[in-house]
């Protein structure tokens, strides 16, 4: 089952006479194999939209059983909704993210990704991306249900509401993948994933928690927050580049 | 060899322990505001550097693994790791003790309780990923980038929960520099029989793997014939 990963030597220009048509296709540039992983991985997700429906249905669960359970006023709504939101946003991402790597298990997809004539970090990359357009969406659609089950009027301060969730979304994928490439072949992987997971995202939650609770009630940063960017910004460029560092290590055998 | 460097260790580190517990409880006056009980900080505090010390070194042997593959660093850095989950569990526990007496409660989300929680909760998800991997290397590997990603994180942590409650309201205020200097170099006095006791249970934790990771190869070779 494990297949080591192949390298193909690069093409070397200028140097060898150009009387023999190269055999091999050209390598792509990095970012065209991102993108090229990333659109695949999209592709199928709109194609069977297994993890997609998964997860806005349990999203959706979770919001109502918030609503249900804690019956909250306007101003019990202004203190948890940042809480509540990042809480539905992690258990759906943790659906998502759980069948980023899983869904290559079947047919040794995994192994000949691997084995692809692109770094691994590519091939990474591509995933975190293609999770965080699906998880995103997922978030957009969530939004306005939470909106009308909460009575909020959660667009006044959109852009700003937009930036935030884009930075934590992009936290919990990039982590989220690593520990999704991790635990691809672990008999317990669903369980696994969360568990390990959502401690070390509590810096990067706890700072979405404290910004989109004033965003989604419209009310505007205040220079107190900024601290709160700044940690998200700090999460997301520390984490991206240690996983960036170490995903050879976990993906190639 | 080996065994015998734990043996004279171990008792060395007991010895140790002994003349300081005699200091502390006999030697040493009651403080001020506190009474007894504040005598727990000569331990509770140490142990809690000796986690970190722990952790910090699984991370150093996690990336020495990842560096040149060998499992010797892996054993190390389980070792380092279980300790560091025993000592930070110490830490805990003797907090909660003393926080049941001074501020009459076991628990509270203060700065600091919460960050030594969370950094715990993360190295437990490390030791139960190493239970769910069978394959040596696999797990050599993947617990090795869990280890640095953990230890990444130790300082985010305890910044963004120190943020997270200074907005609050604090019910309770600890630390700031009360202690007489008597009292600093008792806890450095301390510190040195604890990272002893932290020193002997990481030898017999590696020397543990080490055997496991014996018997493992032997019963695999057990099974190809």
């Amino acid at each position: 089952m494990a297949v080591p990963a192949v390298r193909r030597a690069p093409i070397r220009d200028g140097m060898s006479p150009p009387a023999k048509p190269p055999m091999k296709p050209p390598r792509l540039s990095f970012f065209r194999q991102t993108f090229t992983v990333a659109w695949k991985d999209l592709r199928s997700e709109l194609r069977t939209k297994e993890a997609l429906n998964a997860s806005f249905a349990f999203a959706l669960v979770i919001l109502l059983l918030f609503s249900i359970a804690f019956e909250p006023t306007e101003d019990e709504t202004r203190q948890i909704s940042g809480g509540l939101l990042w809480l539905v946003f992690a258990f759906a991402g943790a659906l998502i993210l759980n069948r980023s790597f899983a869904r290559e298990l079947a047919n040794d997809c995994l192994d000949a990704l691997i084995a692809a004539p692109m770094s691994g970090a590519a091939l990474f990359l591509g995933k975190t991306l293609a999770n965080f357009v699906l998880l995103s969406a997922v978030e957009f659609v969530c939004l306005p249900v939470f909106g009308v089950l909460y009575n909020v009027r959660w667009t006044q301060q959109f852009w700003p509401l937009a930036g935030v969730i884009a930075l934590g979304t992009w936290g919990l994928t990039v982590v989220g993948t690593v520990f999704s490439a991790l635990t691809v072949n672990l008999r317990l992987r669903e369980l696994m994933l969360p568990m390990l997971v959502y401690p070390i995202l509590i810096p990067c939650l706890l700072a979405a928690m404290q910004l989109t609770a004033p965003l989604v009630m419209g009310e505007p940063l205040t220079a107190e927050l900024a601290q709160w960017i700044r940690l998200l910004v700090v999460f997301d460029v520390i984490f991206s580049a240690l996983a960036l560092a170490l995903i050879e290590s976990v993906m190639v055998r | 060899m080996r065994d015998k460097t734990i043996l004279v260790l171990s008792w060395f580190t007991a010895l140790l322990l002994a003349g300081n517990l005699a200091i502390i409880l006999l030697v040493l006056p009651d403080e001020a505001s506190q009474g007894p009980i504040f005598r727990i900080i000569f331990f509770h505090v140490p142990v809690a550097w000796t986690a970190f010390v722990c952790f910090f070194a699984a991370m150093i042997s996690s990336i020495a693994y990842l560096a040149g593959k060998n499992l010797k660093y892996d054993s190390f850095a389980a070792a380092a790791t279980e300790v560091g989950l025993a000592f930070g569990a110490a830490n805990l526990l003797t907090g909660m003790i003393w926080g049941r007496i001074i501020w009459g409660i076991w628990w509270t989300w203060d700065a600091r309780l919460t960050s030594m929680l969370v950094g715990w909760i993360i190295y437990a998800g490390y030791v139960m990923l190493r239970r769910a991997i069978e394959e040596p290397t696999e797990r050599a590997r993947m617990s090795a980038v869990v280890s640095i990603l953990a230890f990444a994180d130790v300082p985010i942590i305890f910044f963004s929960i120190k943020w997270w409650r200074t907005q609050h309201p604090q019910p309770v205020v600890y630390g700031g520099g009360f202690m007489a200097p008597g009292y600093w170099y008792m806890l450095f006095l301390n510190w040195i029989p604890i990272l002893l006791l932290a020193v002997v249970l990481l030898l017999i934790r590696m020397r543990q793997e080490q055997t496991g990771r014996e018997i493992d190869a032997l019963r695999r070779e057990v099974h190809a014939f």
